[in-house]
């Protein structure tokens, strides 16, 4: 066994591939684990899935511990949560990293209370600094960064005094690092022992959809919130997100006023976006909306009340009305290709 | 042949700011939340949770207890569960609690739970949207050294000590079976809560916590004494338990900000990024030339 400090992340994986989210950390583990000296390790569970381990190894990764055995087909939280806590508490990783997806979020909480660590989610970063309290400085932390309180406040959390350091972090807030081919690994098989109140659950039956919302790779995005008037209103997003080939977005607002799914919600608790533009209509523009929206390249905000926060992001203001704002883009667009069309 | 007995439920409620109604008006010019000017409400997944313990107990008998961790004031949301038809309720309310985290929290309500006793299942709202981070359910089921079954939308089944639930994956969902007792998070397309009872709101309108006795008796000034009325609420089971650490038995070192392992080690405003903005006005010839320009930027088109 390593005597090296460890930097963990909880590999996840569906259909014989890796979730991009747990590449998307390995990568960030990677820095970590540089900065300090400590190996990355990647915990992969799951039942013949050790062609997986070469792909964690690709993305970073020094070491995966992989527990191969029939009662871990499935996720499941008791049978995933048991190797976890056995082989934490045997090897005392510093960081332990987990996707903020439903498996990840009913992962991590679990594993967090038995090991009685901390345990942050849905960070928007993660550094390593220091910690100083009551006289006492606490050297190289896991800086856990995430908007809190509901308003418009960074909070950094650190864990000085419990180990594991845990943190999740959404699908598409760290960046995935390329595959190198020629980076070396250890897989290191673990035997998990299960304790008969671990099986207490079946999964009876598994139905999982293909995502058709591709919000991550959209090169423009058309978001809607509060400030958009009903669902009809909301449907001039659609027709300009069709012709700018782009995807809709949303806000908490919109998706909690049911205007549209929840799979199209952008900012800390959805998903995190880079397009090349961004029109944020009808949205105020909250920290955790921003937290997944504000590194895109050109931001259009519309929005009735010039005070709104997105105003002070936004590369274009536009104080009015969504619904007459919009048509007139609409407007602007189509005679535009229209005259190219005339023009062929 | 089944077995269906009645169904016991304990279901953990928050009060939280209404962070969802966050308006002008809450945000003060240097940035920050002036959190006095949200409403305290019951928070929205937690109802969920309430209906359903209340559809189990319609389908299977039992009893509900809705328990809350807070101020006093948080008696409130116990009140409105009252209304909807729990059978009890109590409040978890001690200084020392302060400053919990996730960690610490789920620790006292592993305590109150025990109190409570003599409980099938153990229901609370997916997460709180005050902190958004769905940890305390998990964490709580995992003190009370049971199975948790997160994002439940249906109960298909209770029968022979196992129940039956779908969740709801934001890819999919799942049907899985579960040996009693254990611990569901319920997430807020699995029912809409019934409203209050009106004939129940009239019966249990006084039901409060001693710290709300001088507001009550303000109102119904028959009552001469915080004693007198005392009196009459316990005589009419109004009376809302109020537990504190010690009534729990939780150790001093496990709860509060001492038996957090977070630790806010610091709070920035966000200072937005002055990016190079223009003031586009809403005119159809102000936004032909912005689009114009972005498509000379190569950004649309």
């Amino acid at each position: 066994m390593s005597e090296q400090k460890q930097v963990w992340v909880f590999i996840e994986h569906t259909d014989g591939q890796v979730a991009d989210v747990s590449l998307e950390l390995t990568g960030k583990a990677r820095e970590l684990a540089d900065q300090l000296g400590y190996e990355v390790v990647g915990l992969l569970c799951g039942h013949n899935v050790d062609a997986l381990a070469q792909d964690v190894i690709q993305h970073g990764a020094d070491r995966v511990l992989l527990a191969d055995d029939p009662e871990l087909d499935l996720y499941r939280t008791l049978t995933y949560a048991r190797v976890a806590i056995t082989e934490a508490k045997k090897r005392q990783p510093e960081i332990f990293l987990i996707g903020g997806t439903p498996n990840g979020r009913d992962f991590a909480p679990r594993v967090a209370s038995a090991l009685r660590c901390g345990l942050t989610a849905d960070c928007t970063d993660l550094q390593i600094g220091d910690y100083t309290r009551k006289d006492v400085t606490y050297k190289n932390l896991l800086h856990q960064i995430r908007p809190a309180f509901g308003g418009n406040l960074i909070a950094t959390i650190v864990n000085p005094n419990t180990r594991p350091q845990m943190a999740t972090v959404r699908e598409g807030v760290m960046r995935k690092p390329a595959a190198d081919a020629s980076r070396k690994g250890v897989v290191e098989k673990v035997t998990p022992v299960f304790e008969p109140g671990d099986l207490a659950l079946e999964v009876l039956s598994r139905q999982i959809r293909k995502s058709t919302v591709k919000l991550k790779d959209a090169s423009v995005i058309v978001a809607g919130g509060a400030g958009v008037d009903g669902a009809e209103e909301f449907a001039l997003l659609r027709d300009l997100a069709n012709l700018l080939g782009g995807e809709v977005g949303a806000s908490r607002a919109a998706v909690d006023a049911g205007y549209i799914e929840k799979a199209h919600q952008i900012g800390q608790t959805g998903s995190t976006v880079r397009p090349r533009l961004y029109i944020a209509a009808g949205i105020s523009g909250a920290i955790q909306h921003r937290a997944g929206m504000d590194q895109s390249s050109k931001i259009i905000a519309i929005n009735t009340d010039p005070n709104a926060p997105m105003f002070q992001i936004a590369h274009y203001r536009i104080v009015g009305d969504v619904g007459e704002v919009l048509p007139m883009i609409i407007k602007t667009l189509r005679e535009r290709s229209m005259d190219q069309r005339e023009a062929e | 042949m089944t077995d269906s007995r009645p169904i016991h439920s304990v279901v953990l409620v928050k009060q939280v700011p209404d962070t969802h109604n966050i308006t002008g008006e809450v945000m003060s010019k240097d940035g920050t939340m002036n959190r006095g000017a949200l409403p305290a409400i019951f928070n929205p997944e937690d109802l969920n949770a309430l209906e359903m313990a209340l559809e189990i107990k319609d389908r299977f008998g039992g009893t509900v207890t809705v328990i809350t961790m807070g101020p006093p004031k948080a008696a409130g949301i116990l009140r409105d569960s009252l209304f909807r038809g729990a059978d009890n309720v109590v409040l978890l309310t001690d200084r020392k609690f302060a400053g919990a985290d996730t960690l610490a929290t789920s620790y006292v309500l592993q305590h109150a739970v025990q109190k409570v006793g003599n409980f099938d299942l153990v229901l609370c709202g997916r997460q709180a949207i005050d902190g958004d981070t769905a940890q305390v359910g998990p964490q709580t089921a995992e003190k009370l050294g049971i199975p948790q079954i997160t994002y439940a939308e249906t109960v298909i089944d209770i029968a022979d000590g196992k129940i039956t639930a779908e969740r709801a994956l934001d890819s999919g969902s799942e049907i899985v079976r579960c040996k009693l007792p254990c611990l569901l998070t319920v997430v807020n397309t699995a029912n809409t809560p019934r409203p209050a009872s009106v004939r129940l709101q009239m019966e249990r309108k006084l039901a409060a916590v001693p710290s709300e006795y001088p507001a009550i008796r303000a109102q119904w000034p028959e009552f001469e004494t915080d004693e007198a009325l005392d009196a009459y609420l316990a005589a009419h089971d109004l009376k809302i338990p109020v537990w504190s650490a010690d009534d729990i038995g939780t150790a001093e070192g496990s709860i509060g900000l001492a038996g957090s392992p977070t630790q806010v080690h610091k709070v920035n405003f966000v200072v937005l990024e002055s990016t190079e903005s223009k003031t586009i006005a809403p005119t159809p010839e102000a936004i032909a030339a912005m689009v114009a320009e972005l498509v000379h930027e190569y950004i649309v088109g």
